[in-house]
């Protein structure tokens, strides 16, 4: 087997229709993530420490397992649960196991957010008599969302990375396709090349953008403008 | 219907492959880490853009992609066999970790305060002296708390292999689960309580460095 | 005085568009004791930085000890010195940093023994016998074993100035030393100086906001502003007995709140 670039050109617009469902497949985990990160906050708060504990430890545990097994269980062994099991499709199944591991991520990043937050401004809202949700909307979300931008931005980045797993449960996206024309022509090189790369021109730049969120809100929210404010 | 004891019984016989690719590849990302962290902090512009071009590719790429490229498309292509499939792994793994975790190294290095570098100076230490006996030290425990984050990673990023075929605790589930279909929930809360159970020392390590890693750094 | 220490030759220094230095002309004496005062960003600090080769100069010549600081002889005149070359000069300059810059992963006596170990080559007896001596003389003997972050601010500065002291500089720079200190750690740290400075035979350069101190222990007091040298000469002169009218306005500052001399 040897490197053919009649058989590179070839693969690049097969690849390319599985590209729009990998994107499309991160954008919805994402979304997903993004909103369950919550619930792991609420779960938090709950004023009952039995239950902090034990929802902290179901986050520990989901964050310290593999994706890929987490993605098995729902497609293969949660239609098997009986009573409450349901039968997912692949796109489904992956919506739901990636976006439950990585929320266990997210909730961490909205966590760090908030507690960026110094004490001192929470006194200071008070002080000033504001109401709570006042305090949450006009002082400290204002202050714990913007250094989250780039954190949340890596995540998105990360996850468009793990969403080729999808493929192990037979979501049709790049790798699927590549794997698919590898075993019929026996021909792996340049399909899972053409995957690197797209994969390559469709992070990097992302990569950099962050990068540039990263440093406007360094500079924003340095610990010099904190402490001098 | 399958006892809980036999089906962990038959992913007991993944624990060795899972046990070698994890240890190996931490033992190689580490040290490509290591290198490529230094060679992106050092002033050498071609060692530190090539280095760059190293980490870019293998960061900006998906780990999957990765591990099957070593696995089916590398030997094809340059004739290269790496004896066996754990190598392909360890190898997949190592060089995508080694990428993210330089990145760490280089961050680490940055972040230690300017004035000791002039201290060191000032003390008439050599660059590899000032790197070897001030930098360095400082670094290293500024990185060990992330450090010990992406060693549970690469403990995650292990189940990969069982995809070509490597005999790991997944694999040995999913042979399993083939075979005793309506036993699938079973089978794989099993599998994510080993890897829990694997995860756990690494836990209390990460845990245990956050509060290490504060002492005796100057921070920039 | 014998043969300067250390020459400056029309040295400039600029920071991208701003020049900080502009052609400094200056010799000091092998066991002279020189304070540099003036007003902030008028480049005290650069002048030593310039001399302990943390900054390079934009222009002109630094000389120490008879040897050229970044240019090196060779078989086609002088060429760029390259690190051995630079380590060389430097054997022979020691620095006190404003913000102590000890390293934190080490004691005490660590932080004062890893460089004659490690650059000397000093055995690990002597250097542990010198640090010790050093450190008793800056009255730090009972806190060898300790970390620097269980120091006090005063503390960590004698340490600082233990650590120098320890590599037997032929020069020493004193870089706003006690700026970083609480006022009443302040004294302690001037007291170290005082003895060493009287021990004679080493130069000094001391970067100071202490006008006091600077005319107790100070041959020579140079005051800069702007960029340039605009008075030289003993303590007497240029503190006591002000000529120009920046001179006298910038030491006003100081007697407003000190209230001790004129």
């Amino acid at each position: 087997m040897t490197w053919s670039w009649e058989v590179f050109f070839e693969v690049i617009p097969i690849i390319f229709k599985g590209m729009w469902i990998t994107v499309g497949l991160t954008i919805v985990c994402y979304l997903f993530a993004a909103i369950f990160g919550f619930f792991w906050l609420f779960m938090d708060r709950i004023p009952f420490k039995p239950a902090n504990w034990l929802f902290k430890w179901i986050a520990e545990f989901i964050r310290s397992t593999p994706p890929l097994v987490q993605l098995f269980f729902i497609y293969y062994a949660w239609p098997m649960v009986p009573v409450i099991g349901v039968s997912l499709n692949p796109f489904s199944a992956a919506v739901l196991g990636l976006g439950i591991h990585f929320s266990t991520y997210l909730s961490e990043v909205y966590r760090s957010g908030i507690e960026s937050v110094e004490k001192g401004q929470w006194e200071a809202a008070t002080a000033l008599n504001l109401s709570t949700s006042q305090k949450w909307f006009k002082v400290i979300l204002p202050q714990a969302i913007p250094p989250t931008i780039p954190m949340l931005g890596n995540y998105l980045i990360i996850m468009f990375k793990e969403v080729p797993l999808a493929s192990t449960i037979g979501v049709v996206a790049m790798l699927h396709l590549a794997n698919d024309y590898g075993a019929q022509y026996y021909k792996y090189v340049e399909p899972l090349t053409v995957v690197a790369i797209f994969f390559l021109i469709l992070s990097y730049p992302s990569a950099l953008l962050i990068k540039k969120l990263e440093d406007k809100y360094n500079r924003r929210f340095d610990k010099k403008y904190v402490t001098e404010s | 219907m399958g006892t809980i004891t036999e089906i962990a019984l038959v992913l007991l016989k993944g624990i060795k492959v899972t046990l070698i690719v994890l240890v190996f590849s931490i033992i190689l990302s580490t040290l490509i880490a290591l290198i490529a962290g230094l060679s992106r902090s050092s002033s050498n512009l071609l060692l530190n853009k090539f280095t760059g071009f190293y980490v870019e590719i293998f960061r900006g790429t998906s780990l999957i992609v990765q591990l099957f490229w070593f696995s089916y498309a590398l030997p094809g292509l340059f004739n290269i066999h790496l004896g066996s499939d754990i190598w392909a792994g360890v190898l997949a793994i190592s060089l995508n970790y080694g990428a993210y975790m330089s990145e760490i190294v280089r961050g680490s290095i940055a972040a230690v305060a300017p004035g000791q570098t002039e201290a060191s100076v000032a003390l008439n230490m050599s660059k590899f002296q000032r790197m070897r006996h001030v930098i360095l030290p400082q670094a290293v425990r500024m990185m060990l708390p992330e450090y010990g984050n992406y060693l549970i990673q690469i403990l995650k990023a292990t189940s990969l292999v069982s995809l070509i075929g490597l005999m790991d605790i997944l694999y040995y589930g999913d042979i399993y689960r083939s075979t005793h279909l309506s036993d699938a929930p079973i089978v794989y809360i099993l599998v994510l309580v080993f890897y829990f159970i694997l995860a756990l020392p690494l836990i209390a390590f990460t845990r245990k460095m956050e509060s290490v890693s504060k002492k005796g750094v100057a921070q920039a | 005085m014998g043969e300067p220490i250390a020459k400056y030759r029309d040295v400039h220094k600029s920071f991208g568009e701003v020049e900080v230095l502009k052609g400094i002309d200056l010799d000091i004496g092998s066991a002279e004791k020189v304070a540099l005062i003036g007003p902030s960003g008028s480049g005290k600090t650069t002048i030593i930085r310039l001399l302990m080769t943390l900054e390079n100069p934009t222009m002109g010549t630094i000389e120490v000890n008879g040897k050229n600081l970044w240019h090196m002889e060779s078989k086609n005149g002088l060429v760029p010195a390259n690190e051995k070359y630079l380590r060389e000069v430097r054997g022979d300059i020691g620095m006190v940093f404003q913000h102590f810059n000890l390293f934190p992963h080490m004691t005490i006596l660590e932080n004062c023994m890893t460089a004659p170990i490690n650059v000397k080559k000093e055995s690990k007896e002597s250097a542990r016998k010198r640090s010790l001596e050093m450190l008793e003389k800056v009255g730090l003997a009972d806190k060898v074993d300790l970390y620097p972050n269980q120091l006090s601010g005063g503390q960590k500065q004698r340490v600082a100035m233990a650590r120098a002291l320890v590599m037997r500089p032929k020069i020493m720079l004193f870089d706003e030393v006690t700026s970083a200190l609480d006022p009443e750690l302040v004294g302690e740290v001037l007291e170290v100086i005082r003895d060493i400075a009287e021990e004679g035979e080493m130069a000094m350069v001391l970067v100071t906001h202490e006008m006091d101190f600077a005319l107790d222990i100070a041959d020579r007091v140079l005051f800069l502003n702007d960029g340039v040298i605009e008075a030289d000469g003993p303590p007497s002169e240029i503190i006591e007995n002000p000529k120009s009218e920046r001179l006298k306005d910038f030491l006003s500052r100081f007697t407003s709140s000190n209230g001790n001399h004129a």
